[in-house]
C-alpha cells in the first residue's frame, strides 16, 4: 500500500506492507535513523516522534494510519548548526549519558511544553512518564525541561 | 514489523465500516488507535485477517453537551477527553481517570471508544464509566442500539458487541455538583493498575466501580449501598471486595487485590467526604 507522507517539511512515498509499523518505515525506508526503536512495547518512548505536532510512540503506530499525515523527528529540530532550544538545554544541562533514549525524551518535552509552557517539576515527571532512561539520568533531563521552560534551576 | 500479515481496509464512513464487517465477520478487527489492539498483534495475542481502520472517521471525534448527558464519540481521543471543560465541568470522574490511561503518547493516539471496545479489566476507564452508569451506543447493519455499561463488560476483553458492530457514541450523565476520586494503585509509572478504584457520590447517590478485581470491570455494590445507607467511608470500605473475584498475577494475589480494593476504596470515599 502507497503510504504518503510529509516528514520535517519533506515529502515521501512509498510502497508498503500494511504490517510495517512507523517507526521502521521512518528508520529503514526514509533513513532517518535518529528516532530509536527501544521495547517496542510503547512502554519505553525511544521512537517517540510528533504526529501533526503531537508526541506519540511510532512504534504502535502503523505507517499506513500515518498516510497523509505530517511527522516532525529529531533530525527535524535543528536550524543548521543551531539546535532547537530544548536539545540546547539538554547540553547545557548534561541531560544524556549514553544517548539512546534523548531523541524520544526531547520530543516528548517540546510536547510536554507546547501543552503546558510552565510546568512544575512534578508536571514534568508526569509528563515524561512514558520515556525511560536506563542509565536513571532522570535528575538532569527534568532540569533540562525546566531549563527550557525558563525556570531557574 | 507486525509478525502475522493481514489486509488492510481504511473505511471512509461508518457505512463502509459496517459493510467490511458484514463481509469479513469475525476475521476482521477494527482499528481505531490501535494503542490496544497493534500492542496484541505484536504479540500474536490477536492475528486478525484483516484490518478495519476507523481512524479517519472524524465524525466519530466529538464532545457534545445534550440535555442531561455528555455524548463522546467513540474515536475520541484521551487527549481530548481529558482536557475537555465540559467533560471535566460536568463528568469529572471521567477526565481524571483518563489522565491514567497510559502516558502523554499514547493518550494522543488512543480512543475512549477502543480502550472501551477492548474490555481489559485493568483498564482505567470502565470504573469511571461504571460508577457514572455511562451509556454505550453502538451502530450494526440493522441500526442503532443503546446499552447499559452495567451489561456491556461480558468476560476478559470481552463486551457485549456483535461482530457487525461499531461502538459510536458514549454517553455520561451530566453530574455538575458530583464528589468524585480515582485511586490507582500500581508500580510502575504507567503500568495498568494493579487495583483501581472510581468513586462518585451524585445527589446522595453513589457509585463505584473496580479496576483489575475480576474478569471484568466490576461495580461494588455492596459498597454502593453501605453509602446510600449512610456508613462511613472506613466502614463501607470494608465490604469493597464483595462479590469479587480477584485475578493473581506477578503484582499481586487475589488477597492482596481484595486488601487493596479496601484501602483504595478508603481513600476515594474520605476524599469524596464520606
Amino acid at each position: 500500500m502507497e503510504v504518503a507522507v510529509t516528514i520535517n517539511g519533506e515529502s515521501y512515498s512509498r510502497e508498503v506492507e500494511p504490517r510495517t509499523l512507523l517507526v521502521h518505515y521512518i528508520r529503514d525506508f526514509v533513513g532517518l535513523t535518529g528516532t530509536n526503536v527501544g521495547c517496542d512495547t510503547s512502554s519505553c518512548g525511544a521512537c517517540t516522534i510528533h504526529l501533526n505536532g503531537e508526541s506519540v510512540k511510532s512504534c504502535t503506530i502503523l505507517a499506513v494510519q500515518a498516510d497523509g499525515q505530517s511527522l516532525t523527528t529529531i533530525e527535524g529540530l535543528a536550524d543548521g548548526e543551531v539546535l532547537h532550544p530544548m536539545q540546547e538545554s539538554f547540553r547545557q544541562c548534561h541531560a544524556l549519558q549514553c544517548g539512546y533514549c534523548t531523541p524520544g525524551m526531547v520530543m516528548a518535552a517540546i510536547s510536554l511544553l507546547d501543552e503546558n509552557i510552565a510546568p512544575t517539576e512534578q508536571e514534568v515527571r508526569l509528563g515524561l512518564k512514558g520515556n525511560l532512561c536506563r542509565c536513571t539520568g532522570y535528575h538532569n533531563i527534568v532540569k533540562a525541561v525546566l531549563h527550557c521552560a525558563g525556570a531557574s534551576v | 514489523m507486525i509478525p502475522t500479515a493481514f489486509d488492510y481496509i481504511r473505511a471512509r464512513s461508518i457505512e463502509e465500516a459496517l459493510a467490511a464487517l458484514a463481509t469479513h465477520g469475525d476475521e476482521a478487527k477494527l482499528l481505531a488507535g490501535g494503542h490496544s489492539l497493534l500492542p496484541l498483534m505484536k504479540l500474536r495475542l490477536a492475528t486478525p485477517a484483516v484490518l478495519v481502520d476507523i481512524g479517519r472517521l472524524d465524525d466519530l471525534r466529538y464532545i457534545n453537551d445534550v440535555g442531561d448527558y455528555v455524548a463522546i464519540g467513540a474515536l475520541t481521543r484521551h487527549r481530548s477527553v481529558e482536557t475537555s471543560d465540559l467533560v471535566r465541568s460536568q463528568a469529572g470522574l471521567l477526565a481524571e481517570a483518563t489522565s491514567y490511561v497510559g502516558d502523554p503518547q499514547v493518550r494522543h493516539m488512543g480512543t475512549i471508544g477502543g480502550s472501551v471496545v477492548h474490555g481489559d479489566p485493568a483498564s482505567d476507564l470502565p470504573s469511571a464509566l461504571l460508577a457514572m452508569r455511562a451509556t454505550l451506543v453502538v451502530q450494526g447493519p440493522s441500526g442503532q442500539r443503546e446499552i447499559a455499561v452495567d451489561d456491556f463488560f461480558t468476560g476478559f476483553l470481552d463486551v457485549s458487541l456483535g461482530v457487525d458492530e461499531l461502538l459510536i457514541e458514549i454517553r455520561v450523565p451530566k453530574m455538575p455538583d458530583a464528589r468524585w476520586s480515582f485511586q490507582k494503585f500500581n508500580r510502575r509509572a504507567q503500568d495498568w493498575a494493579i487495583v483501581g478504584v472510581s468513586v462518585v457520590v451524585n445527589n446522595g447517590s453513589s457509585g463505584i466501580g473496580l479496576v483489575n478485581m475480576d474478569s471484568v470491570p466490576l461495580r461494588a455494590v455492596a459498597v454502593e449501598a453501605a453509602v446510600n445507607g449512610g456508613a462511613s467511608a472506613s466502614e463501607a470500605a470494608q465490604v469493597a471486595a464483595e462479590g469479587a473475584n480477584p485475578p493473581s498475577d506477578l503484582n499481586a494475589g487475589p488477597e492482596y487485590r481484595e486488601h487493596l480494593a479496601r484501602v483504595l476504596t478508603r481513600r476515594a470515599l474520605a476524599v469524596v467526604g464520606c
